[in-house]
């Protein structure tokens, strides 16, 4: 019995160096893009991470372009594309009628339309799958730094601006009646989101490195009505994926980035039949209360 | 007796159409001004103007001895995500932020503040509810609660009462009462004409242009009104540029 479960779940990481990398990078994925997945979800822009992801294809693309498969140089250029793209988004939205989910929509399809140009100028089709589906199970030292950098630095700010993200998410125009706080905590938490984007896109692709940070998140919000608490939760739900995604991964020969998603989408289906506020407990709820 | 705001030749607009048009005069410090006029006529400007949320386009509005951010506002269409799963305790608490900043924690007394003012608007026993799950009228109350903390000099309420009823009427028009006692200023954008007359005793009553300013008693006429009913114009896309501004 303990054989087959060590031969389940620990063998794989026991025998091979890059599954133990790819265990600590996704599970360090998790720690920190839960917490903005939750921030998204509650800010209603779940889908705008989706959109930032697309948007940071053309940066890394012209990294590649340049330097080939190097780790600084992609970095380096979807932190900028990123950056751009968020920054032109928010600052056109403000000076325009525009809307920002409008301006956002504009500036990520172009920024994509360029991203696709640039791959297709030079590389081979197995190097844009390898841009848009990452390679959990190649992660070297430099990438697992950057990654563990990235969430350290992600954690730190967070609890820096966790007053005003909160005050900004449920009444915007209190905050601004303070002063000077409501554009420069968005811009630092979009900033958040395009680094987290930067880290995940190494080892789960541009697209599927969203999937790291709204499913936890929307996992954890069927649980509970309390911030801490959905916080708390969505870490450990992604950490979970993270390790049965990569174990899947190993005993079934699926690729890795989509196993780690796809075990989330499980935690999330369970969630939603399961969870405190699913849809079991709606429809079969406790009988109502006196008051 | 000092003026907490002094308005100069005021002119507010969206998209060089004004919405308040040549406004001239002084909020005296400490006094309870309510502003009245028809739909459209520029109220609630006025207040987002004084609040700095809205820059003039034309003349000037004056704090004195007061910034920007050291006034309360209680806009009318207050852009909370009732969804946002925030306690009422915490959403209260956001009211002590220029006491404890945006990263302070709240001690003891804090703590003991915030409680006070929940049971003020009477919403002892809620303090640990989503806000999520509370009516319109207790919404306000958590709101007022909020203003509470602020502990503004300047308060201004747009539209306060709407769609609350009578008996949360009479609880907060308490606190807009204690507020004025306490020496703060306090302007109100109010539609209830009856209630005006009973509490407030300066009105302003506007029609994009300024109507009448003055003692309640003295504006709050029926001849007044029906200048103000008459004097809102249509919004006219070709409006030619006011000749006055050119001035």
């Amino acid at each position: 019995m303990f054989a087959l479960l060590h031969d389940l779940l620990i063998a794989p990481f026991a025998d091979f160096e890059f599954m133990r990398r790819a265990l600590v990078g996704s599970v360090v994925l998790a720690l920190a893009g839960a917490p903005i997945g939750v921030f998204l979800m509650l800010r209603r822009m779940s889908l705008t991470g989706d959109a930032m992801a697309h948007a940071i294809l053309p940066g890394a693309a012209l990294g590649y372009l340049v330097a080939g498969l190097s780790l600084p140089a992609m970095t380096i250029g979807g932190l900028a594309a990123g950056v751009l793209v968020a920054l032109a988004a928010g600052a056109v939205a403000r000076a325009s009628v525009l809307r920002e989910d409008t301006t956002l929509a504009a500036f990520y399809l172009t920024s994509l339309a360029l991203g696709v140009v640039i791959v297709s100028m030079e590389g081979s089709n197995v190097d844009l799958l390898h841009v848009l589906f990452g390679s959990v199970l190649a992660l070297d030292d430099a990438a697992l730094t950057l990654i563990g950098g990235i969430a350290t630095l992600t954690l730190v700010t967070l609890a820096a601006i966790f007053r005003p993200l909160v005050t900004d998410s449920v009444d915007p125009v209190f905050l601004r009646s303070l002063g000077g706080f409501g554009a420069p905590v968005h811009m630092t938490f979009m900033a958040l989101v395009v680094m987290n984007l930067v880290g995940g896109f190494l080892a789960l692709g541009t697209l599927l490195s969203v999937g790291m940070m709204m499913l936890p998140a929307a996992s954890a919000r069927l649980w509970t009505d309390d911030l801490t608490a959905l916080l708390a939760l969505a870490v450990p739900i992604g950490a979970v994926a993270a390790v049965s995604g990569l174990i899947a991964a190993y005993h079934l020969s699926l690729p890795a980035g989509p196993a780690i998603v796809l075990a989330a989408a499980v935690l999330y289906v369970l969630s939603l039949a399961f969870g405190r506020r699913g849809l079991l407990a709606a429809r079969f709820g406790r009988r109502h209360l006196e008051a | 007796m000092t003026n907490a705001v002094e308005i100069r030749d005021l002119t507010l607009g969206y998209d060089r159409h004004p919405a308040v048009h040549h406004l001239d005069g002084a909020i005296p410090q400490g006094s309870l001004t309510a502003i009245v006029g028809p739909n459209g006529a520029g109220k609630s400007t006025l207040v987002k103007g004084i609040a700095g949320v809205l820059r003039p386009i034309g003349g000037s509005i004056r704090l004195v001895d007061c910034e920007t951010r050291d006034v309360a506002h209680l806009p009318q269409t207050a852009e909370i995500d009732r969804s946002f799963p925030i306690t009422v305790f915490d959403f209260v608490a956001l009211g002590l932020w220029r006491r404890i900043g945006a990263f302070g924690g709240l001690g003891r007394s804090e703590r003991v503040r915030v409680g006070e003012a929940i049971a003020a608007v009477g919403l002892d026993g809620f303090e640990a509810r989503p806000i999520g799950t509370l009516s319109g009228g207790q919404m306000q109350r958590t709101l007022f609660a909020r203003l509470i903390l602020q502990d503004a000099a300047l308060i201004l309420l747009d539209e306060p009462f709407n769609a609350v009823d009578g008996r949360t009427v009479d609880d907060l028009l308490g606190l807009v009462r204690r507020w004025h006692g306490e020496g703060r200023t306090v302007i109100a954008v109010l539609h209830d004409l009856e209630l005006v007359r009973r509490v407030f005793p300066q009105t302003l009553v506007i029609a994009r242009e300024p109507v009448a300013w003055g003692a309640t008693a003295e504006v709050v006429t029926t001849e007044v009104l029906a200048r103000a009913r008459r004097m809102i114009e249509a919004f006219d896309l070709g409006a030619p540029v006011c000749a006055r501004s050119a001035a």
